[in-house]
């Protein structure tokens, strides 16, 4: 052993010697074959820190705690406290199950919920007993390590479960038998504390800022790491890379610019080689040094190699480097102008490869490299997808940013989005052999057209020149028309278009849209009301989400009014609420409630039928709450109706309570239980408006908002009592979905809290009329919900109020989550049953 | 190999295949864009059509006027309309010993050619092919023989006249050939000369070449054909798909290892997706029936239309139209509609197992149950007391110049809530519409093509690999309108060949090889002698049989024994008389011995010289030269035959002989 290291404890050594053989000689230099093996020696360095840190008698009792108690018990005793028999017999199936790629797992929740309970159990006892007795868990992570089709999930759960496990020394040994890569890179991250740990040093002052002079553990593992740089396997790179980025990334002291100092030559020299290896984490490693506050970025020559760097990798490597130079605080202009120029690079070739005539095109200087007008920039269609889909991911992430480049080149990008979309359409004419390639590669290209959309949208918060506006409009109308637009690239045209109209600028004083603006809606709507006609479903829902959020925003504005009305629009839009799609339906409840609550159901030209086609609706509502197989129309309508009420819609507020009392009706027998909290939603919107609580109200609605009571109690009650919100709220009290009962819950306290500030009103504590409400309340919370309350006055609705223990009923409701679906086996019957039926809830997103 | 080029257009093809002694004709497609020139054929009186004014010259001569009428500054022939048939001055189509067809569209001619050339071959189709071709002729005919039309228009067809008419009755092409329909009768003969053939039936022709129908899966029984002899390939693709329609899928694998790929039938439309093109099909219609207008949609009355239907028995409830009728009017209406159930064996996979649930492959069958979809043989009759509005109303012919559909054009051709759909890709909508103009009904044209694009054809180049392509030259460019998609045409290597309407090409592979049998009894005399290890020879003496393409080798007749004199003489005036071979030499000479073995043998004065295929030595003094090369030996010297045979005996002692 070197100096400044103690001994490994007898039992390590005895235990497992290592392949060096020389564990005993105390003056051996120690072999570093494996970073794992010199991790798993080196031990004992955090064990004598931090014991010396606690005193020898903590440490003991860590080591105590540890080993102790597997040593007194008998296995099956211990097994007992850590891991059930039932839960044994379960493991090594649901391990199947992990491991094979064609069963998916049901989600990241119990995969999650699972991993909380091995720590649970390896906090309890021994990670090595439970790899011991459950052999499964060994194969599942052996199993991981073969190149297959896993899932990310699986993986992430794998590599973390690993990380659970040998987190405890014994354990850690025990899967070092094992050729695993998961040890290998725990290996790394025990090096990055080992190595902070012995910088901090034993002395107590700060470590030297001469290399020569730092501890010898340190030195060993920095000469490790630089012998894994100047080597020629790449994954010995990639882990010495690895460990850096962790070590920059974690501790700031000023011995890491020392560090830096050292290994950057070496860094550097990696650059020379091609390919260059483990280029991603050399880029990683260059980013957490240049984020390091330790580091005078300056002073140690690392804008030089980050400029390096950038010129020597490839367009698709340089991407990310480029976009976290460009997200640097401070960073010298030079460099930050040639980041920007790589993020620029792919767009700027297209826009020259399209160009009419190959003069300036705005592109900045320098943007448009050697390797683009070579004649060899986009070589196959993968490379050139990929490459321009990352480019416009990074352009839009750095675009919200503050440190954004200025001046910034709204123009280009504008121009450059607008052109890629004319590429993938197919309505691009190049000029040049080179834009016909690139024609051919992005013709009807997904992936492109998306992400095109995703960035066009994102530029809608700046300007641009009138005629790139206008060419905008035509692209995203282009897309909105075509046959081809898949419905992914739809709905992402949809929302590009609705962030241009609302960028489109304003006449000043007026929120209507702006002459050009309504003129493409002219054009807009036929395409609007084709899509409502799809007959592919998702079609129809993004179209109709556009509608909405059309409406919402311009719905009181007389040019928009005049144009939808004067479409079929609307009328297509009722059509829709009869959709076999439950999401349509949906969808198209929601966008009614907005037209409607805008007045925008009929044509103004006939008001004598506005009534009754209101009405209409309202009944048409009504029968959706109370038929809709499906729940997601039902919630719909709940909302809307939410909406109304509080808007004070025309329709509501005619008889608002007779609407109050058959939605609430209505809602209390749905099985959906977010159709009845949204039910109490609507309930305490009521209530709000009843006993006279500030409210927002819609600036159209038609009567004015009902005016606070100003009578006593009793008779601010009445409305509540007539409607039957009680016997509503009361039920849902003791509903079965928890939500539901904390929000009745939270009801009823608003509304004792209420009225405990007012007088006036006698209670009526002990008449026969709240013995017998209690009495049912008692049942109903038995589970017997058949008997309604029938009438109630308010003294006895507040005497009921007052003797409910709703407080106590909150806090049981916040702490009686699902304990009893907590139990780990539960969790793993539930995860191997949701195995087989998995597939058929693939299919909801689009 | 030679390929006659009958037909310009590419979808519509007739070629014929000269290979071995056989005479191929490759599909017999007609062209009826032609009818796109003639005035629409009214089932019920229109007024507006009778009373069109005649067309007269510039200079106010009328001469004209009777054949010619004026409708919206477009002009048309007022006559029977007429067909633009294939070449039939290019070859002697009494020649021509199979006509092969590939799907019903492209048979449409097959009257004109089995009737009318001298044809005495066979004809070879599938069983759908022929039955759905025949529906689609007797459509044809039933649509312009109920109208009968007094006046067949002549005098426009005058060279010089039709110099004088406007576009685009002046550029249309070898008028004088154009041909009124065929009767019912001729259909029916040329039909009795099919012969019915099932994929991957083997059918020998005379001998000489195999031919093979392949699935192409563009409609039911469509298919390609690979044209075989035992050393060439020769495949012919017409329409294909790769689209999972109703038909069975198509057969790639078999197209691999030809020498020649004949490419034609490929989609109309590049740049339209059939997908998109059915949702916009069935979002018009439905945004029209819900605002109270019909829906006309000009169709032929198989094929694509299957696919509509199933697409909208699926969709009619979703958009809310349950309630609307759809109708089909066609004189063969029910046949189609019948016959498409029948053709199990014929369907794709999924439509196939469907058959034995029992359901019928074709959801239009539940449509027709629940009287939501209702045919008819004509808008007479029944129809007339069915109909309601608004509906939709599937019906021919797509070129709107006969049958029901102009009538239901002068019908709803004014509304502005009706729309009229093209669906069917071979016409082009603006010219079809010409003589209904002005209009005030919606026209949406949705061509659904389900033919290969150019994406699928280079990847089914790439992967059967043929050694040449064959094509019609308009897939050798970029469409016109669209010049700078490179995408939109065919890119292979060696570049494919283009022909054209009238053309010949000579196939550009030559015949190396020919199968010849050896008679048992020969093959056992034979005695093989070794020449390079793994390499044995023998000769052989035979006589060369052939007989139907086949060729023998038999074994020689036996010399006749010297016994009689009158016999002998006898003999040998009827055996061929058998001359003692010479034997057959192989091995090379090796230039270095050979000089040296002159040498001593006196020759001086020797020069050698290097040429491109050998060497040559040169006897100086004997003014005599030996030419070495691979595969032969010349001793070229003055009259000296003593010397030639010295040097010959030389030359031979260096080579095997056996």
């Amino acid at each position: 052993m070197t100096e400044g290291l103690p001994a490994p404890s007898a039992g390590l050594a005895g235990a497992r010697p290592g392949p060096g053989g020389t564990e005993s000689g105390g003056s051996a230099p120690l072999p570093l074959p494996l970073p794992a093996l010199l991790a798993a020696r080196l031990w004992g360095a955090d064990a004598l820190t931090a014991g010396e840190a606690l005193g020898p008698r903590a440490r003991a009792w860590r080591r105590d705690a540890r080993t102790y108690p597997r040593l007194a018990h008998a296995p099956s005793g211990i097994s007992g406290l850590t891991m059930d028999p039932e839960c044994s017999q379960l493991l090594p199936a649901l391990c199947a199950v992990l491991a094979d790629p064609r069963q998916p797992v049901a989600d990241d929740t119990c995969l999650e919920k699972l991993l909380d309970w091995f720590k649970t159990v390896t906090e309890a006892g021994s990670s090595l007993l439970l790899l011991q007795e459950n052999p499964c868990l060994v194969e599942l992570l052996c199993h991981m390590l073969k190149p297959q089709d896993l899932s990310s999930r699986v993986l992430s759960f794998s590599l973390r479960l690993t990380g659970v496990l040998a987190a405890q020394e014994d354990c850690f040994q025990y899967l070092q038998e094992d050729s695993s890569l998961f040890v290998a890179s725990a290996a790394g991250q025990l090096l990055v504390h080992i190595l902070g740990l012995s910088m901090q040093g034993p002395a107590g002052g700060p470590p030297s800022l001469q290399a020569g002079d730092w501890p010898a553990c340190a030195q060993k593992i920095v000469g490790h790491i630089e012998e894994s740089l100047r080597a020629t396997a790449t994954p010995q790179i990639t882990q010495a890379l690895n460990v850096l980025t962790t070590t920059f990334g974690h501790c700031h002291d000023p011995w890491t610019q020392v560090l830096w100092v050292q290994l950057s030559p070496l860094v550097a020299g990696l650059l020379e080689k091609d390919p260059i290896p483990a280029a991603h984490s050399l880029v990683d490693l260059l980013l957490s040094v240049a984020r390091s506050p330790g580091l005078s970025s300056s002073s140690c020559g690392l804008w030089e190699t980050l400029a390096q760097t950038l010129s020597h990798l490839s367009p698709t490597q340089a991407g990310p480097l480029a976009l976290g130079i460009l997200k640097l605080q401070d960073c010298p202009q030079a460099l930050r102008a040639q980041a920007f120029a790589v993020l620029l690079q792919p767009l700027a070739c297209v826009l020259k490869a399209m160009a009419q005539d190959p003069g300036p095109s705005g592109v900045p200087d320098g943007t448009v490299g050697d390797s683009m007008t070579a004649g060899t920039p986009l070589p196959s269609k993968a490379a050139c997808v990929g490459l321009l889909c990352r480019s416009l991911a990074h352009l839009e992430l750095l675009l919200p940013l503050p440190q954004r480049p200025c001046p910034w080149p709204q123009a280009l990008l504008l121009g450059a989005a607008v052109t890629l979309l004319q590429l993938c359409g197919g309505s691009a004419r190049p000029a040049c052999d080179m834009g016909r390639h690139l024609c051919t590669l992005l013709l009807g290209c997904v992936r492109v057209q998306r992400a095109a959309l995703d960035f066009l949208g994102a530029l809608s918060d700046g300007t641009g020149p009138r005629e790139l506006v206008t060419q905008v409009f035509a692209v995203l109308l282009e897309y909105l028309r075509s046959p081809d637009s898949s419905p992914t690239v739809l709905k992402k045209a949809f929302q590009a278009t609705f962030r241009w109209l609302l960028s489109s600028p304003k006449t000043p004083g007026c929120w209507d849209l702006d002459p050009h603006a309504l003129l493409f809606l002219r054009d807009l709507l036929p395409v609007l009301q084709k899509r409502l006609c799809s007959p592919c479903w998702e079609v129809r829902d993004s179209s109709l989400e556009f509608l909405t959020q059309m409406t919402r925003h311009w719905g009181g504005q007389a040019g928009f009014r005049h144009a939808l009305l004067a479409s079929e629009v609307p009328k297509l839009t009722e059509q829709l609420l009869r959709d076999p799609e439950s999401y349509v339906r949906a969808s198209a409840v929601t966008a009614m409630g907005q037209l409607s609550s805008q007045g925008l159901c009929v044509p103004p030209a006939s008001p004598e039928h506005q009534g009754g086609q209101q009405k209409s609706l309202l009944v048409e509502l009504l029968h959706i709450l109370s038929t809709d197989s499906e729940g997601f129309p039902r919630r719909a309508v709940m909302q809307v109706f939410t909406q109304w009420l509080r808007d004070s819609h025309a329709d509501v507020a005619g008889d608002t309570e007779q609407f109050v009392a058959g939605v609430l009706q209505v809602a209390s027998q749905d099985l959906d239980w977010e159709v009845r909290a949204q039910g109490l939603e609507l309930a305490l919107v009521f209530l709000e408006q009843t006993l006279g609580q500030p409210r927002s109200h819609c600036p159209h609605a038609v009567t004015p908002p009902v005016e606070a009571p100003v009578g006593p109690l009793a008779q601010a009650l009445q409305p509540l009592c007539r409607v039957r919100l009680f016997d509503f709220a009361f039920r849902a009290l003791f509903d079965c979905d928890r939500p539901v009962a904390q929000k009745s819950c939270d009801l009823l306290l608003f509304l004792r809290a209420k009225t405990a500030s007012s007088s006036g009103l006698q209670e009526s504590q002990s008449s026969p009329d709240v013995a017998s409400v209690e009495a049912a309340l008692q049942r109903w919370q038995a589970g017997d919900q058949a008997q309604p309350l029938g009438d109630l006055e308010p003294e006895v609705v507040l005497a009921v109020l007052r003797s409910l223990d709703l407080e106590g009923l909150r806090g049981a409701l916040a702490e009686s989550s699902d304990h009893v679906e907590k139990s780990p086996q539960s969790l793993l019957q539930d995860m191997l049953a949701t195995v087989g039926v998995l597939g058929e809830n693939e299919a909801d997103c689009y | 190999m030679k390929l006659y080029c009958l037909s310009g257009h590419p979808t519509l093809p007739c070629n014929v295949l000269k290979f071995k002694s056989t005479t191929i004709m490759l599909d017999c497609g007609l062209d009826m864009t032609s009818t796109l020139n003639f005035l629409p054929l009214p089932l019920v009186q229109s007024p507006r059509l009778s009373n069109l004014p005649g067309w007269s010259l510039k200079d106010g001569n009328a001469f004209l006027d009777k054949e010619l009428k004026e409708c919206s500054g477009h002009v048309f022939v007022d006559s029977v309309p007429e067909f633009c048939l294939p070449e039939t001055e290019l070859i002697d189509l009494s020649t021509v010993d199979v006509i092969l067809i590939s799907n019903y569209h492209c048979m449409m001619a097959l009257p004109y050619i089995t009737e009318h050339t001298g044809f005495s071959g066979t004809v070879y189709a599938t069983e759908p092919t022929v039955q759905i071709g025949r529906l689609l002729m007797e459509e044809l005919v039933n649509f312009i023989e109920r109208v009968p039309k007094a006046q067949s228009a002549s005098l426009w067809k005058n060279k010089d006249i039709q110099r004088l008419l406007p576009s685009p009755l002046k550029d249309a092409v070898e008028v004088s050939t154009w041909r009124r329909c065929y009767t019912m009768q001729e259909v029916n003969s040329a039909l009795s000369k099919i012969q019915l053939v099932g994929y991957s039936q083997k059918i020998e022709l005379f001998g000489a070449v195999q031919v093979t129908p392949l699935s192409s899966g563009y409609a039911l029984g469509s298919s390609n054909w690979i044209i075989q002899s035992h050393y060439e390939k020769v495949s012919y693709v017409s329409g294909s798909s790769l689209l999972t329609t109703h038909p069975q899928p198509m057969d790639q694998a078999s197209l691999k290892n030809s020498d020649v790929l004949i490419l034609t039938g490929l989609t109309q439309i590049p740049t339209a997706n059939p997908d998109g093109m059915v949702g916009e099909f069935c979002s018009n219609l439905a945004l029209t029936v819900r605002n109270g207008g019909n829906v006309l949609v000009p169709c032929y009355p198989s094929g694509v239309i299957y696919d509509l239907l199933e697409c909208l028995y699926q969709y009619i409830d979703s958009a809310g139209l349950s309630n609307i009728p759809f109708y089909f009017i066609s004189p063969v209406a029910n046949s189609s509609l019948e016959f498409s159930q029948i053709f199990a064996e014929w369907l794709c996979h999924n439509k196939q197992t469907k058959v034995y649930l029992p359901e019928p492959p074709f959801p239009h069958a539940e449509l027709i149950q629940t009287n939501k979809l209702k045919h008819y043989p004509s808008l007479h009759g029944d129809f007339s007391s069915d109909f309601r509005q608004p509906c939709v109303v599937f019906t021919g012919h797509p070129s709107l110049r006969f049958g029901d559909v102009v009538h239901f054009m002068e019908l709803w051709g004014k509304s502005s809530l009706n729309t009229v759909i093209f669906t069917e890709p071979d016409f082009s909508y603006l010219e079809a519409l010409a003589p209904y103009q002005p209009l005030a009904m919606k026209c949406i044209y949705c061509p659904i093509d389900t033919r290969l694009n150019f994406i699928q054809v280079s990847k089914l180049l790439k992967e059967v690999q043929p050694l040449h392509v064959v094509c019609p030259e308009q897939y050798t460019q970029p469409p016109p309108a669209q010049s700078h998609r490179m995408d939109l045409m065919i890119d292979c290597q060696p570049p494919a060949m283009s022909y054209r309407r009238a053309e010949v090409l000579a196939l550009p592979f030559k015949r190396r090889y020919e199968k010849i049998e050896i008679m048992p009894e020969l093959a056992d005399a034979l005695v093989p002698m070794e020449i390079k290890p793994g390499i044995s020879l023998a000769t052989v003496s035979a006589v060369l049989h052939t007989k139907d393409n086949k060729h023998i080798l038999q074994p020689p007749p036996r010399p006749a024994q010297p016994t009689g004199g009158k016999k002998r003489k006898r003999a040998t005036e009827d055996i061929p008389d058998c001359k003692v071979l010479k034997p057959l030499l192989s091995g090379s000479i090796p230039v270095e011995q050979f000089v040296q073995t002159l040498e001593k043998h006196g020759f001086s004065d020797i020069k050698v010289e290097d040429t491109a295929k050998g060497h040559i030595v040169l006897l100086q003094e004997a003014e005599t030269l030996i030419q070495i090369e691979e595969d032969s030996t010349h001793i070229i010297c003055d009259n000296d035959e003593m010397l030639r045979v010295r040097l010959r005996d030389l030359v031979l002692k260096f080579l095997q002989k056996f």
